[in-house]
């Protein structure tokens, strides 16, 4: 291998990148775009559920309940239905997800046998989301209930212990706010960079074949490894670019706690990047026209990476066949890597395996990449 | 055959069912002009494909300079320059950055290809547009561009596929007083063209039809192989003189020509005053009429009709 023919065409290269400012600006401003739109976009809290409430009796007691409802940052009631057939309608019609009915006798009851119920209608289609709005609401009541368990207590003038037996006192380690943008933000940011690093170079090699230059080249003694190479470096200092632009956008925009050291982010970022490239070159070698090479770099890393590489869907929770599959997304390690620096402040030596894993897919596809490459028009 | 630099023996090369190149076999000696020329289809581009390194031979065996090219594309690579058909330079790179490009692949010493360049665009009276991309270049000045790349490590051998194509006459005029100059320095050179003006030029030529090598010799020696004569007929209406004429006996074939016809006849003395009498019993009038010795594509007509008829 020479080094000057490897400098040839990285410079070559550079140049045309420069002289194509309409590509070079959708280069770093696609990832800038795809960071806001995943960033606010992908969140797994749920917050202000659409609430109807219903209430048949209107004492001072069931508003109190309601109140309660509508204070808590988890719902917003929309509808105040004045009958069962606008709890009906407001649920069918999607306007919410969650109904509370409360009898016309609650405080009757309550006041009575010391006990009573009320009713909630939740909106099944999206079922993960219905779980938590039912669990929402089962807490809101829990506490209300807790409230008047105490308050009649007191009034009786009791002294029976009113703390739980047991109970658990949670502490949260690396994200303390529970925050899910905080863990979901780093992982867009492997997402955004292995769709941006593969389309860089899904069109290198393929525009060489529709401008009718790769004829020139291959008759020329510059080997598949040089051609690789050479290619590979100018879009190396870009895609660092756009690695700096999400990596930045993580903290300084969307205030994602970064615990990590600077260096141990760009070693594995500049890692990463070499495997999303080596991927994007490798599928243009395969497929010598620019939209063909274009797409399939797409649906080659955007397609796993969303659901296959860990960032939002926990890879733990997925059934074993489709577990194994993720060790082949890159990403996987990536985005482990990446929640692991920004939340826990690993080093290199807490994550020698991912990166070990990561150096292994690295210089499995390079040398794919290079041996793909034919010097021929056959 | 002794000090070819290029010798290619039974060349084939198929795609699917067709044969491309046919059992082509020929050698090009040291500072000669060896020239393929056929029809579209003959296989020309095909068989520059394969001397170049960049499509490999189904059958038979080339060499450069002693390298098999078969067995050694990269190092033949080294001594061979090829000029494809489609210009193969980077349009948005400039006329400096091309060459400078090319210069690196080949490793050619900068103080060398700098002093080479700079003589190889005085020349051609490319200097002025050194900072220019080539992308704006004319077409006669991109290939003279593509030549200068295709020489800056000065290769033994050239390939030039249909070099001249879509080049006005002057600039033609130019890139043939190149390769005149080349073939002083011992370049071999091998080109395709589709215009058989420029066949003339040539050391050798090497008539290809349907992949396979229909003769092979100097323009003089193929003109002497052509069996009969050549009449030229001027003439404002041709092709009512192909009409009147391809009939008569004796009378082997017709090409058009700009002035009138070129009639193909097996002995001039003979036919003449029947041709004369045929064209004024049609009422042609003809401004002249006569024996001429015949034009590479008059040849190249006549060796194809022979070929056809023997078949």
């Amino acid at each position: 291998m020479k080094l000057r023919r490897v400098k040839a065409i990285a410079v070559k290269e550079a140049l045309q990148i420069v002289r194509d400012p309409r590509s070079l600006m959708i280069a770093l401003l696609v990832p800038l775009m795809q960071m806001f739109v995943f960033g606010y976009g992908v969140s797994l809290d749920i917050r202000y559920i659409p609430l109807c409430v219903l209430d048949h009796e209107g004492s001072q007691q069931s508003r109190d309940l309601l109140q309660r409802f509508s204070a808590s940052s988890y719902f917003a009631v929309r509808t105040v239905a004045a009958a069962e057939r606008d709890v009906a309608r407001a649920i069918d019609d999607g306007i919410c997800e969650l109904a509370v009915v409360i009898p016309s006798d609650f405080s009757q009851r309550l006041a009575d046998a010391g006990g009573t119920t009320i009713q909630a209608l939740v909106d099944g289609t999206d079922s993960n989301t219905a779980g938590i709005a039912a669990g929402y609401a089962r807490t809101v009541v829990a506490v209300y209930s807790s409230d008047i368990q105490l308050e009649t207590l007191q009034r009786r003038g009791g002294t029976m212990q009113t703390q739980t037996p047991v109970g658990v006192e949670a502490r949260v380690w690396f994200n303390e706010e529970l925050e899910s943008r905080n863990f979901i933000v780093p992982g867009i940011v492997a997402l955004v960079m292995a769709i941006v690093g593969a389309q860089l170079t899904s069109l290198t090699i393929a525009r060489e074949w529709e401008r009718g230059t790769m004829e020139l080249l291959v008759s020329t003694p510059v080997q598949p490894m040089e051609l690789m190479l050479g290619k590979l470096l100018p879009y190396f200092v870009v895609g660092m670019v756009d690695a700096g632009i999400c990596l930045g956008l993580a903290v300084f925009w969307f205030d994602v706690p970064f615990h990590g050291t600077l260096a141990t982010l760009l070693f594995t970022s500049s890692l990463f990047l070499t495997v999303v490239l080596c991927i994007g070159y490798l599928v243009s070698v395969a497929i010598r026209s620019q939209v063909g090479a274009s797409q399939v770099a797409l649906l080659l890393t955007m397609l796993p990476t969303t659901l296959l590489s860990g960032f939002a869907f926990p890879i733990d929770q997925m059934p074993a066949a489709v577990q194994g599959a993720t060790f082949l997304v890159s990403a996987r390690y990536y985005v482990l890597i990446l929640k692991s620096v920004f939340l826990k402040g690993a080093g290199v030596q807490e994550l020698a395996v991912p990166i070990l894993c990561l150096t292994a897919y690295a210089i499995v596809i390079v040398v794919l990449a290079a041996r793909a490459f034919r010097k021929t028009l056959d | 055959m002794a000090g070819a630099i290029v010798e290619a023996t039974g060349l084939s090369k198929r795609f699917g069912a067709v044969m491309a190149v046919d059992g082509l076999s020929f050698a090009v000696q040291p500072g000669e002009i060896f020239g393929l020329v056929g029809p579209d289809g003959a296989g020309k581009t095909t068989t520059m494909r394969m001397l170049a390194g960049v499509m490999r031979s189904d059958d038979g065996s080339i060499t450069v300079d002693g390298i098999d090219v078969r067995a050694h594309p990269e190092q033949a690579k080294r001594h061979v320059s090829y000029m494809p058909q489609r210009f193969g330079l980077y349009e948005d790179l400039t006329v400096e950055e091309n060459i400078r490009f090319y210069a690196d692949l080949f490793e050619v010493p900068r103080r060398l290809w700098e002093e080479r360049a700079a003589a190889m665009l005085t020349a051609s009276n490319m200097t002025p547009f050194r900072k220019r991309l080539a992308g704006q270049l004319s077409g006669g000045m991109k290939q003279k561009l593509g030549l200068t790349c295709s020489l800056v490590h000065t290769p033994r051998v050239l390939l030039l596929d249909e070099p001249t194509t879509g080049v006005d006459p002057l600039s033609r005029r130019e890139f043939w007083q190149i390769l005149y100059s080349l073939r002083g320095e011992g370049v071999a050179m091998v080109i395709s063209t589709a215009y058989l003006d420029e066949a003339e030029r040539c050391d050798r030529l090497a008539l290809l039809h349907d992949g396979r090598m229909v003769h092979c010799d100097t323009p003089a020696g193929l003109k002497a192989k052509m069996p009969g004569a050549m009449i030229e007929v001027a003439a404002a209406e041709p092709r009512r003189v192909r009409d009147a004429v391809q009939k008569l006996p004796g009378v082997a074939g017709v090409l058009l020509i700009g002035i009138g016809a070129h009639i193909h006849v097996d002995d001039a003395g003979r036919r003449l005053p029947e041709i004369a009498a045929a064209l004024s019993a049609a009422g042609i009038a003809t401004t002249e009429i006569g024996e001429v010795a015949p034009s590479i594509e008059d040849l190249f007509v006549a060796l194809l009709e022979n070929e056809r008829n023997a078949a």
